[in-house]
């Protein structure tokens, strides 16, 4: 497992995309940079291309051109995705996904286009009315509608029979990722948070028939650890469901005394609750799955049940004595997220604490102490009560 | 018909002299009679709010399906009108900081947080008492925000909320995809049966059809107008002056008193065009277009520091949140839901791309004969401003159009920095009169 976390680490932080490129080497196929939060990755893998994760520059690239594009108060993954593209990172990619979370990605979507127009930005118009019987059948209709834009790209037509594929190809990597989660949950010292979020986020860059592998044995190998738990506060947080945070922070909440127990990184790679059940229209089954059968993502503002129902049912189902807001500088949706997060998690007397990151941040010495206080806050007060 | 402003000539002054204190009268019979209109407006709502018969709905600004509310009788309250009225009267920042306190950020939209902290107060503010609605329509028309702001009011008040869910301008051919309009319209008819539900009024398709018959007259009107500032000079400021007239292009669509009001708006300019009279007393010498929102709390100031250099605004993006008309869209009478629809979908800024507001800016550019272009540029609303470095690097780069970007806030007083602002603006108009010295663009 060890050698696992050691080998991949340096996979997902580096911008040259190595497993990408080896396999657009491999197969000759076309590639898809998806913005988060959500994309429909079946699609464009139905159409014989790899979808892959776009995360931004990380704390690895320096924005020295973007910033004239972008103003201050625009969070740093708009920024860093857009360097990404005028330093030539983005040349391993055919096209671009995009959907509408938030103003700054919307837009965003529009200056990718106009400054690289040899790069297809396709555009997703994912549905907001939940309420409506309408919804899974209108998001079956748009799906159909980036199939055509994709299929331009990929130079095929989408096929039902592929999507259906594609869709079990998928369902196999969220399964393992759902026990995973279900393992860390159970049993934290047998698999870290920082181990589990590098097996998600290299999820995220490569074919799921050669990532479902990978994580089958790292499963398997967590499963046998026989680690002893430490005296650590289980925690669920929340927040960084689209910029990343760097992995060394993830590291040092860990460190100061926290076991994660749920978290929203990469959410939108496996949202899904279920695998998806697919009986005669695939995209159909892609839309009802997400309008129906998806976790609380920060951009789906589902009326039928508020998110901030959703973190005290899984702060509850988690059993976690504390909830860590852990959201990215500037980032609005999250912002406001925060505001309800916090009411209800006062209404409900769960302990929490709020932290902003940048995904280019170096230091994490501040937070770790701010972390360290608020743990061992928390367990003076449980020696205490008992 | 009455003079719209009342000359009291002011000069250009040097670039280091102190500002003048403001000298130009811009009110005139339209000011009047929109603040007579809004007046009655915000008292029919404080009558509802304190226990008076009406109903009301709170709605967004952008692609506002106003027609729908106003055949059930419902008066449209737009958060976004409230907000920026208090921001006008200085009323804004103790609202901002108390939504501060319950954990909104520095970094969210100060317009949402002027609302949360209004509704803190139990909806009292200096011009009114607004009413808890009976119903929350989110008119998710491009806006992320708008989702965000919605969900916090649900739980903010406890109104029936609703959705309606408006696919984004997102097709290579800058058309709607097909099923757009369909969609829409079933979520109108959806809308429909909760307003039924919330009134106990049946749905009255001929009062309906009158009222999109309104609208449509009135979207003619406003069309109208918005050409008369082709004109040299232009007879109004298309930013300054166009915000006067938003509000009951919103508030009041579908009634006789907003026909009246564009009918006697566009009469008033049309006289001021035949006397060859501009919006500003010393002549007009630079013809602008300006996107972005304006700074509510500075916006006198702010008008200033532009009129003091004969710049006044011939078209603006802003003025298209609601809804774009001067580019050919009516509501139809004939198609009344589906016309809504398209208003929702395509016909607005809002809901439209980057590269369109592009195309839209440089449209204004060559047929309104602009000189420049100055983007405001602010912290709160990042749909209009993420982004707009690119947009400068556009116009500047590849359509030789000289643009200024400039950064405050619309809603909080904290990021007006006015003699920042005004030595930006300064150094653009005393380029831009020098480019003209020197040979470059004519005016």
């Amino acid at each position: 497992m060890t050698m696992t976390f050691e080998s991949y680490r340096d996979v997902i932080e580096d911008r040259e995309y190595p497993t990408v490129r080896e396999w657009r080497d491999r197969t000759g196929g076309k590639v898809i940079g998806c913005f988060p939060v959500y994309a429909p990755v079946e699609v464009p893998y139905s159409l014989g291309m790899l979808p892959i994760g776009l995360f931004g520059g990380g704390n690895r690239v320096e924005i020295a051109n973007a910033d004239s594009r972008f103003q201050s108060f625009i969070c740093s993954i708009v920024k860093s995705t857009l360097e990404l593209g005028f330093i030539g990172k983005l040349d391993v990619l055919d096209g671009l996904m995009f959907h509408s979370i938030c103003d700054p990605a919307r837009n965003l979507a529009s200056v990718m286009g106009r400054n690289f127009p040899q790069r297809p930005a396709v555009f997703v118009h994912l549905p907001q009315n939940f309420q409506s019987p309408l919804a899974a059948q209108y998001m079956a209709t748009e799906l159909r509608r980036a199939a055509d834009e994709l299929g331009a790209i990929a130079g095929r037509k989408a096929r039902d029979e592929d999507l259906a594929a594609a869709i079990v190809a998928y369902d196999k990597v969220r399964e393992l990722q759902r026990r995973l989660y279900a393992l860390r949950s159970s049993s934290p010292e047998r698999i870290s948070t920082s181990e589990l979020y590098t097996l998600s986020r290299l999820a995220t860059l490569m074919d799921p028939k050669d990532v479902a592998p990978i994580l089958e044995a790292a499963l398997a190998g967590a499963i046998k650890r026989t680690e002893r738990p430490k005296d650590r506060i289980r925690v669920v947080l929340a927040g960084s469901f689209c910029e990343q945070p760097p992995l060394e922070l993830i590291e040092s909440l860990e460190q100061a005394g926290c076991y994660i127990v749920d978290d929203d990184f990469l959410l939108g790679w496996r949202t899904q609750r279920h695998p998806i059940e697919v009986n005669g229209d695939p995209f159909l089954a892609l839309g009802n799955a997400y309008v129906n059968d998806s976790h609380h993502l920060s951009p789906k503002h589902d009326l039928r049940k508020p998110r901030a129902a959703g973190l005290i049912e899984s702060a509850k189902a988690n059993r976690a004595d504390a909830v860590i807001f852990l959201g990215a500088k500037f980032c609005e949706p999250g912002l406001f997220d925060y505001a309800l997060y916090r009411k209800a998690l006062e209404t409900s007397s769960i302990p929490h604490l709020m932290l902003e990151f940048e995904e280019k941040m170096w230091l994490y010495d501040r937070i770790r102490s701010e972390v360290e206080t608020f743990v061992e806050s928390m367990l003076f007060a449980e020696a205490k009560a008992s | 018909m009455t003079p719209a402003t009342t000359a009291t000539p002011t000069k250009k002054p040097a670039a280091d002299a102190k500002p003048a204190a403001p000298a130009i009268k811009y009110q005139g019979t339209v000011h009047e009679l929109q603040k007579q209109l809004m007046s009655k407006y915000y008292a029919d709502l404080t009558s509802i709010a304190e226990g008076g018969p009406g109903r009301s709905a709170q709605l967004l600004i952008a692609g506002n399906p106003v027609e729908v509310l106003r055949t059930f009788d419902m008066i449209p309250v737009f958060p976004e009108i409230n907000a920026l009225q208090l921001a006008v009267r200085k009323n804004s920042l103790p609202l901002i900081q108390k939504a501060e306190e319950l954990g909104y950020s520095t970094d969210n939209c100060a317009y949402v947080k002027a609302d949360i902290g209004m509704w803190e107060n139990g909806g009292k503010t200096p011009f009114a008492t607004i009413p808890k609605p009976d119903v929350l329509v989110c008119n998710y028309v491009g806006c992320n925000v708008y989702l965000n702001w919605f969900e916090h009011l649900a739980e903010k008040v406890g109104s029936p909320a609703i959705n309606i869910d408006i696919p984004f301008m997102r097709t290579k051919d800058g058309q709607p995809a097909e099923g757009d309009v369909e969609y829409v319209v079933a979520q109108l008819k959806e809308l429909v049966k909760l307003l039924e539900k919330v009134t106990g009024m049946p749905f009255d398709e001929d009062k309906f059809v009158k009222i999109v018959e309104r609208s449509s007259r009135v979207g003619q009107l406003w069309s109208q107008i918005r050409d008369l500032t082709k004109k040299r000079p232009t007879p109004y400021d298309a930013y300054f002056d166009s915000v006067t007239m938003m509000a009951p292009l919103y508030c009041l669509r579908g009634t006789e008193e907003a026909v009246d009001f564009f009918e006697r708006t566009l009469e008033e300019m049309t006289a001021k065009v035949e006397r060859g009279e501009g919006a500003l007393p010393d002549g007009e010498k630079f013809r602008i277009v300006i996107e972005g929102p304006p700074p509510w709390p500075f916006l006198r100031v702010f008008r200033d520091m532009f009129s003091r250099w004969g710049a006044v605004a011939v078209a603006s993006t802003y003025a298209t949140v609601g809804g774009i008309w001067e580019f050919g869209f009516h509501h139809d009478p004939a198609h009344p839901f589906e016309s809504v629809a398209k208003h929702m979908i395509e016909a607005n800024l809002c809901n439209r791309s980057m590269l369109q507001r592009y195309d839209q800016i440089w449209r204004y550019a060559q047929e309104w004969s602009a000189d420049a272009l100055v983007i405001h540029s602010v912290k709160s609303c990042r749909l209009f401003s993420a982004g707009q470095g690119d947009m400068r690097e556009h116009f500047v780069h590849d359509r030789d159009l000289p643009t200024l970007l400039i950064e405050s806030d619309l809603e909080d007083p904290r990021y007006f920095s006015q003699a920042q602002l005004r030595n930006r603006i300064d150094a653009f108009f005393e380029a831009l009169e020098q480019r003209r010295i020197t040979g470059g663009k004519a005016a």
